[in-house]
This record gives structure tokens, C-alpha cells and sequence, in this order.
């Protein structure tokens, strides 16, 4: 009897010093170094210019990441659930690719299509337009590392209603719009919000493959990641976990928010249940 | 001009896939292509280079060892963690739950520079060790906590699903049998569980292989030491050495997409199980 009692208490113990250790402790010492000179240094490396400039591009990146990516996964999982057609398999694969590689090698083939190197270089270069080293590459490398995001959120939630609905909506003469607004989102609701949170948090964060990109241009194409490595490089730790504070306050807001749609929607899910 | 096909009565097909397949050729097929033509120009010599430079060999050898080890490791706390997830009822339980996925929320660098500042010599954790005189940050140790910590969400989640489904039907029937704890865990419950365990695991190790951002940091960028192969990809970059990091970031590219197929393995091969 005395071993029932103990074994659950040591995982238990077991589990909560492993995420204390690992996971609240890198939080705690991101605030402690943060305002380690006090709230005046802190608030004078927030409110920098570079600081500021950096935090614009980002907010950007990840809109745009989150705008292209929620269109992208509405029709790609529109299309891969509700039809059949040949090359089904091929397509769910090449949607998944951003997943298998790794952020650094993203950017490196940014730099290849972009770059000096490419072909496509000297018409580049002859129109004056600027991708990599450029905001333009920031914005591309962030959409591609979270392209798949909202899709594979979405494509197993619509599998899993089956066809059913829309097709008899659609037998009844409803339309594109109404069989989407009226059948479809409401059970994609929460799977869509779900996803556009992992993705916004993905896009805020990204590091490696917006670091091949960026050419490291300070206040032109900096994102806040890159200035947190910028001022980490050039000894300003303060400076560097104050605007790591930032971020991981967005973290632990992002955290939040998703908790609380998984939260409502297994409230919604048991509801419809009974 | 609407044709109304017997299979497809649900409007929206041509957009949609349209829509679709111009979306992914532009940002996964066209690039993907780009990169293998570039790695191909290189020809054989780029590819023996970046195959047998014994300073890039080393940087795979880093980056393998060190992703291995971190999935191992989380293959033994996300194991316990989500048991006690889910088997067991106690305040903070929500709490742990939901800080899970921090590591995919923080950003990366933000994680690299809070590890280092804490596994360093002067650090909370690290000032310890080195008064011991073992060295954490700068050293494959630390590569491999920031390779745990970026890791930890997968192999939790990916158990947590299957333990919460699992009929307890079996276990009872082998308590009611008069097997020991032991025995009910290793011979019902973890078969259950290794799909799952071994798809985090690929997962965790595909996704520390290409991991920069939180061990950069930690690692330092002492050669044959702590370099590991994303690095080298960067490094090669800043050289304009684009043959040999192209080169390098095919061989890489080559190992996740076997991993990722392996585990598509794993997962097919458990559904056709619990089916048949």
C-alpha cells in the first residue's frame, strides 16, 4: 500500500523540478537580467530607436506570415478534405516540407533564388528591387517557416467532419459562401483561431532562417530576435534581455491565449457532445 | 457554365486547388528545386567536400550526437510528464500543462541567451557545476540542454493523446491477472505507447538537427567542438561559400526528410495495427 502512495508522489516531484529547471527558470532569468540595472535602463533599451524600428518589422513579418499562411490553409485544406483528385498524396507532402527543414537552410535558399548567385540576379538587380538583405526576404523566409501551420491544424479537423454536411448543403443550393460561412467555419473555428496563434507565435520568434536573410543591416532589416543577438554580440546584456523581456511576454500572452481557445473549445466540444 | 460532376456536387474545387498548388509551388516546390539545381552545380567535388572536410564531418557529428541525446532525454521526462499529466490529479497540474509549449512560443534566440546566461561559470545553474569544475555552456552539454528544451513540447504530445485513450480495460484485467506494476507498465501499457514515442522522438530529433537560434548561443563556435551543422551552413554563407553550403544543407535535408518518412512509417504501420 505504502508503494501506491510513493510512486506518483516522486513522478510527480520528478515532473515539476524538470519544468522548473527547464522551462520557468530560462522566464525568470530573462526578467532578472532584464531589470538588473534598474526600470530606467530597461525602459531606455525599450524604447530605443533600433528597438522600436525592430519591433515594427517584426509586428510586419507576422502579419503578413499570418495573413498569407490562414489563406494559404483555408484553401489547401478546403481543397486536400473536400475533394478527391490525383496527386492528393504528393501535395499533403510538399505542404509539409517547411516543417523537415531546417530554418538555417530556408534562408540559404532565399539567398540562392535572390541572391547574388541566381539567375534571376541581374534582372534583379537592373529593376533595383531587393529581396534578401531586404525587408522583402524577412517577410518571405518568416511566411515560408510557418506555411504549414494553419493547413495541418485544419486539414485534420475538416477530415474528421467528413463531407457529409457540405454536400447536402450543396444539393439544397447553397452556394460557395453560404456552405462556408454557414456549415463549414463554425466547426473550423476554434482549429483556425488555434493555429493562427502557433503561427503568430512561429513567425514572432523566427531567428535562423530571418538571420540568413537579414544580412544583419541594424534598423533596416533588423527583427527583434536578431536585435536581441545584435546587442547580446556587442555585450549589451542589459539592453539584450530587456528587449528579450518583450518577447517573452508576447511568449507568455501567446500562451495564454492559446490555453484559454483550448479551453473554450473543449467546453464547446463537451456541450455538443450532450 | 457551372459543370456539376457526380464526385464533386461541393463548389469551389478548381479555386480552391488552384489557389493551392500556385501557393505551394511558389513557396516550397520552386525553392526546393532552386536548392538542388545549386547543389548540383557544385558538382561531385562540392558534395566529396561536404562529405568528407573533416571540420564538417565533425560539425554532423556534433549536431547528431547532441540530437540524439536531447530526444533520448525527452524521451524519458515526456514519458513521465505525460503520465503524471494524465493519470494524476494535483494543484499546478494545469499550470505545467499549459507551459508545455513555451518552448515553441519563445522565441529561439530568447531562449539561447536565457540558457547561456544560466548554464555559464557565473550562472545561476552553471556556477554550481563549475565549482565542481565541470563546464556547461561553451561545451556539447550545452548543446544538448537548448536541443531539450526546444524539444520537450514533442515527445509530451505526442504520448499525452494516446495515454488519455488508452482502455483501461487491459490493465485492470492484468491487475485482476496478479501482475505487478512493472509488469502491467512494460507489457501493456508501453507497447500502446511506442508509435508515439518513437514519432516524438524522430520529431524532436528532425527538429533539434536543425535547430540554430537557442544553441548558438550555448554552443560557442569552437570547431570540431561545439560547431554543429546549421552553423557551418551559416558560416560557409558569410564566406560566400554558397557550392559547399548548399552541399552541406542537402546532406542535412537528406537525413530530416528520412527521418520524417520514418516516421510516416511508424504512424501508418500503428493505424493499419489498431485497425486490423
Amino acid at each position: 500500500m505504502r508503494k501506491e502512495v510513493w510512486i506518483p508522489r516522486l513522478l510527480i516531484a520528478v515532473s515539476v523540478l524538470f519544468i522548473g529547471v527547464m522551462l520557468v527558470l530560462p522566464l525568470v532569468v530573462v526578467l532578472a537580467e532584464a531589470f538588473s540595472s534598474g526600470l530606467n535602463a530597461f525602459l531606455r533599451a525599450v524604447t530605443d530607436p533600433y528597438t522600436l524600428k525592430a519591433l515594427r518589422l517584426t509586428l510586419t513579418a507576422t502579419v503578413a506570415a499570418v495573413l498569407i499562411n490562414t489563406l494559404f490553409g483555408l484553401t489547401a485544406a478546403w481543397a486536400v478534405t473536400r475533394f478527391s483528385f490525383r496527386g492528393k498524396g504528393i501535395l499533403s507532402t510538399l505542404i509539409d516540407i517547411p516543417f523537415a527543414v531546417s530554418p538555417v537552410i530556408a534562408g540559404l535558399v532565399f539567398i540562392l533564388i535572390f541572391g547574388r548567385i541566381s539567375p534571376l540576379h541581374p534582372f534583379l538587380d537592373a529593376h533595383d528591387i531587393k529581396v534578401v538583405f531586404a525587408e522583402p526576404g524577412i517577410i518571405l523566409a518568416t511566411v515560408f517557416v510557418t506555411f504549414p501551420f494553419v493547413a495541418r491544424e485544419l486539414i485534420p479537423t475538416l477530415e474528421a467532419r467528413g463531407t457529409d454536411e457540405e454536400q447536402a448543403a450543396a444539393l439544397m443550393g447553397a452556394g460557395f459562401v453560404t456552405i462556408f460561412r454557414r456549415v463549414t467555419f463554425p466547426h473550423i473555428r476554434w482549429a483556425l483561431l488555434y493555429s493562427v496563434i502557433l503561427c503568430a507565435a512561429r513567425a514572432m520568434g523566427e531567428f535562423g532562417a530571418v538571420s540568413v536573410v537579414s544580412g544583419h543591416l541594424r534598423g533596416k532589416t533588423n527583427t527583434l530576435p536578431l536585435h536581441v543577438e545584435i546587442l547580446y554580440s556587442e555585450y549589451q546584456f542589459t539592453a539584450a534581455f530587456a528587449v528579450s523581456a518583450i518577447l517573452a511576454g508576447a511568449a507568455v500572452l501567446i500562451l495564454t491565449a492559446r490555453n484559454i481557445v483550448e479551453y473554450l473549445a473543449h467546453k464547446e466540444d463537451d456541450f455538443n457532445v450532450r | 457554365m457551372k459543370r456539376h460532376s457526380a464526385k464533386r456536387i461541393i463548389p469551389g474545387f478548381g479555386v480552391s486547388l488552384g489557389l493551392t498548388t500556385s501557393f505551394v509551388s511558389m513557396m516550397v516546390l520552386i525553392p526546393m528545386l532552386f536548392l538542388a539545381v545549386q547543389s548540383s552545380d557544385a558538382g561531385w567535388s562540392g558534395f566529396r567536400q561536404a562529405l568528407s572536410d573533416p571540420r564538417i564531418l565533425a560539425g554532423y557529428e556534433v549536431s547528431f550526437l547532441c540530437s540524439f541525446a536531447a530526444a533520448g532525454i525527452n524521451c524519458v521526462f515526456g514519458l513521465i510528464l505525460a503520465w503524471v499529466l494524465t493519470r494524476y490529479r494535483f494543484p499546478g497540474r494545469r499550470l505545467i500543462d499549459g507551459l508545455i509549449e513555451l518552448p515553441f512560443a519563445l522565441p529561439t534566440a530568447v531562449a539561447g541567451i536565457a540558457l547561456t546566461a544560466l548554464y555559464s561559470d557565473k550562472g545561476w545553474i552553471g556556477s554550481g557545476f563549475a565549482a565542481a569544475g565541470i563546464k556547461i555552456a561553451y561545451t556539447r552539454a550545452g548543446i544538448i540542454i537548448a536541443m531539450t528544451f526546444i524539444t520537450l513540447p514533442f515527445i509530451v504530445r505526442t504520448i499525452q493523446p494516446v495515454l488519455e485513450q488508452l482502455d483501461g480495460a487491459y490493465e485492470e484485467a492484468g491487475r485482476m491477472l496478479g501482475a505487478s506494476r512493472e509488469r502491467i507498465f512494460r507489457k501493456i501499457i508501453l507497447p500502446e505507447l511506442t508509435p508515439a514515442i518513437l514519432t516524438g522522438f524522430g520529431l524532436a530529433f528532425a527538429r533539434a538537427l536543425g535547430e540554430y537560434g537557442s544553441v548558438v548561443f550555448i554552443a560557442g563556435t569552437r570547431p570540431f567542438k561545439t560547431e554543429i551543422a546549421p552553423l557551418l551552413i551559416m558560416s560557409k554563407l558569410e564566406q560566400f561559400n554558397y557550392d559547399e553550403s548548399a552541399a552541406i544543407a542537402l546532406v542535412m535535408l537528406v537525413v530530416s526528410f528520412t527521418v520524417m518518412f520514418g516516421i510516416n512509417c511508424v504512424q501508418s504501420r500503428a493505424a493499419s495495427f489498431s485497425k486490423g
